[in-house]
């Protein structure tokens, strides 16, 4: 079972007009992705890894191929079917963070779960559970604005992982931040996926998200150019 | 229940964006309300001195009379149908008898309408009572807007000429012994006002009358010949009048809620603008498209409802001490065209408030609902880029 295929990509390709041409950011891109994965997608800027990532969270579809999420065609599914799909199964942890500012770091951390229906018990013990386990549930009423990076990308895990979701993937998400938070931010994912059993995707070209890695698949212009298990 | 949990969350996060759209939106509502308050005010006035100082409960006119046709004076006079001759006896109609004539103040001559009327009369508010002390000249009344412009003054005597029903010119004095002060101009410019037995005299016209005015609330019996005139026609000037002065009101009612509405419009458009990417991490976590657009329209729309909330709390306690205290008006607006208070006491109707609240809450949501119908088109991948598809 920890070797079923999450994600699975076939001859996949996106391509972008622009203008007169066309630009191809995926050319026959075909991996698999299992669970408990503690994957990252790596490459220079420009390489793809972002776009990839984008569709395997179906906030992009695909030019063309067969991607597939947990059993489900992103290509086909509605906007509805997309958006349950990420709100219920996937979690994602950008670059710059993205808490949204006028809610404190519970209410952030708290959000997808509003949006899954859980009740508001239930919600209050995930949160609190999440916050303590990235050491931050005493900044709970905290806002955004007066956090450092290091405790914004964490209350971005949290609520990455307060519904507990199969797939977390996550761009760059060490991009700002200083070698320490770095650290303390990759161990903590670590550790939720050695606990949960949760499948990590990372776009990254940061070496110390590299060291991390389990399995890493390198992209050059769209194209995978490796894919080495560590 | 969840949008609106977040819309509001939100807005209220928002601070001062939000407060200060709120507070231009609220003065909207108030000025708007107050604006059309004072006209209903108004148009409540001017009806009402209306009815207490001329119209009564309606009015029978002689079949010659036609107030806007001058050249009917002549022969708009008659005996009072018994059926009206009845209601005079029992207290519930005052007879008028109205005949043209020319004054003379200050030398000049002018145009005037003589006017007849009973000084027991207890009908009108025209205070006729004063037309018992004229002594041994023949007693007159003028209104302030005659006085100012005639110059007179109590105690002054004046010439006054007039034909009577054979057609003969007669002239004499009377002696101003009161002069009334009225917001209604109809028995004021160019007119003078003497005992009804003493014009029936002076004219050779005993009995006669030129129209009848009813109690209100006497119903009008048939009266041979003449034509019952009820208060929707005799008031039909005056609400016309306000009809057109409301124009000028809607317009400034207009401009207030366009103002308010760019506004309301500006920001959603800035908020999309400026939170692209909060609109990316939104789909990302979970919303739907549907549900992002009804996320910001419900902002924008909330904004309306905060804004009634607003104006509520400073609007009540200060329009309510206007329509209580009045609202002076300069001395200008006597020449507005109509009947006019030297305080103007507003009038705000439960239809007035509601109705204002409900347009302004509808535009507010419209306007907000125009521009997030672009995320309708937003790809997730581009917001978060800071991209608009």
């Amino acid at each position: 079972m920890a070797d079923s295929p999450l994600i699975n990509v076939v001859d996949l390709e996106k391509t972008y007009a622009l203008g007169s041409t066309t630009l191809k950011a995926l050319d026959q891109v075909t991996l698999s992705i299992a669970r408990s994965e503690f994957a990252g997608l790596v490459g220079p800027s420009g390489s793809g890894k972002t776009t990839l990532l984008n569709i395997i969270g179906s906030l992009d579809v695909p030019s063309s191929g067969h991607v597939e999420v947990l059993g489900m065609n992103i290509a086909t599914l509605s906007h509805r079917e997309a958006a349950r799909l990420r709100n219920h199964h996937i979690g994602f942890i950008f670059q710059t963070f993205n808490l949204l500012p006028v809610y404190t770091v519970y209410e952030n951390v708290e959000f997808p779960l509003l949006l899954g229906g859980v009740d508001v018990g239930e919600r209050r013990k995930l949160v609190m559970e999440t916050l303590a386990w990235v050491g931050l549930a005493d900044r709970a009423d905290s806002k955004p604005t007066q956090l450092s990076g290091g405790q914004s990308q964490r209350v971005a895990i949290a609520r990455a992982v307060v519904k507990k979701p199969e797939i977390v993937l996550a761009d760059e998400p060490t991009a700002n931040l200083d070698a320490e938070n770095s650290r303390h931010v990759m161990e903590t994912m670590a550790e939720l996926n050695r606990n949960l059993q949760t499948t990590f995707v990372f776009a990254t070209h940061d070496e110390k998200v590299i060291t991390h890695l389990r399995r890493k698949i390198t992209l050059v212009d769209g194209k995978v150019v490796s894919d080495e298990r560590v | 229940m969840l949008l609106l949990k977040l819309a509001l969350r939100n807005l209220l996060g928002a601070g001062l964006r939000t407060w200060l759209n709120v507070l231009a939106l609220s003065f909207s509502f108030v000025a708007i309300i107050f604006l059309q308050g004072l006209y209903n005010g108004m148009n409540a006035q001017a009806e009402r001195a209306s009815v207490e100082a001329l119209y009564g409960g309606g009015q029978y006119w002689h079949p010659s009379y036609d107030p806007y046709d001058p050249l009917t004076l002549g022969d708009a006079h008659g005996p009072i149908p018994p059926a009206l001759d009845s209601l005079i006896r029992r207290g519930l109609a005052t007879p008028i008898l109205i005949r043209q004539a020319t004054i003379y103040p200050g030398g000049r001559f002018q145009s005037v309408l003589l006017k007849g009327i009973d000084p027991d009369q207890e009908i009108l508010t025209i205070p006729a009572a004063f037309l018992k002390n004229g002594g041994a000249g023949i007693p007159a009344l003028i209104g302030t807007r005659m006085a100012k412009t005639t110059g007179l003054k109590p105690g002054d005597e004046l010439t006054v000429q007039w034909r009577d029903v054979h057609g003969t010119f007669d002239a004499s004095d009377v002696v101003i012994v009161q002069v009334m002060r009225t917001i209604v101009p109809e028995i004021d410019n160019g007119q003078v006002w003497v005992p009804l037995d003493t014009l029936r005299k002076l004219t050779d016209m005993p009995r006669e009358a030129t129209l009848v005015v009813l109690r209100p609330g006497v119903p009008g019996p048939a009266a041979g010949g003449w034509t019952l005139r009820d208060l929707a026609y005799l008031l039909q000037d005056i609400r016309g009048l306000v009809r057109t002065k409301s124009i000028s009101a809607s317009i400034v009612y207009a401009f207030l809620l366009f103002v308010s509405m760019l506004a309301i419009f500006d920001t959603q458009v800035l908020s999309i603008f400026r939170r692209k990417k909060e609109i990316g991490t939104l789909m990302a976590l979970g919303m739907t498209r549907t549900q992002v657009i009804a996320l910001f329209t419900l902002e924008g729309a909330l904004n309306g409802v905060l804004a009634a909330v607003v104006a509520a709390a400073y609007g009540i306690p200060l329009l309510g001490y206007v329509a209580a205290q009045g609202y002076g008006l300069p001395q200008a607006t006597d020449t507005f065209g109509f009947a006019f208070g030297e305080r103007i006491f507003p009038v705000y109707s439960a239809a007035l408030v509601g109705g204002t609240t409900v347009l302004v809450l509808v535009m507010t949501t419209i306007v907000s609902f125009l521009p997030p119908r672009r995320i309708a088109k937003l790809k997730p991948s581009d917001a978060l880029r800071g991209r608009m598809s």
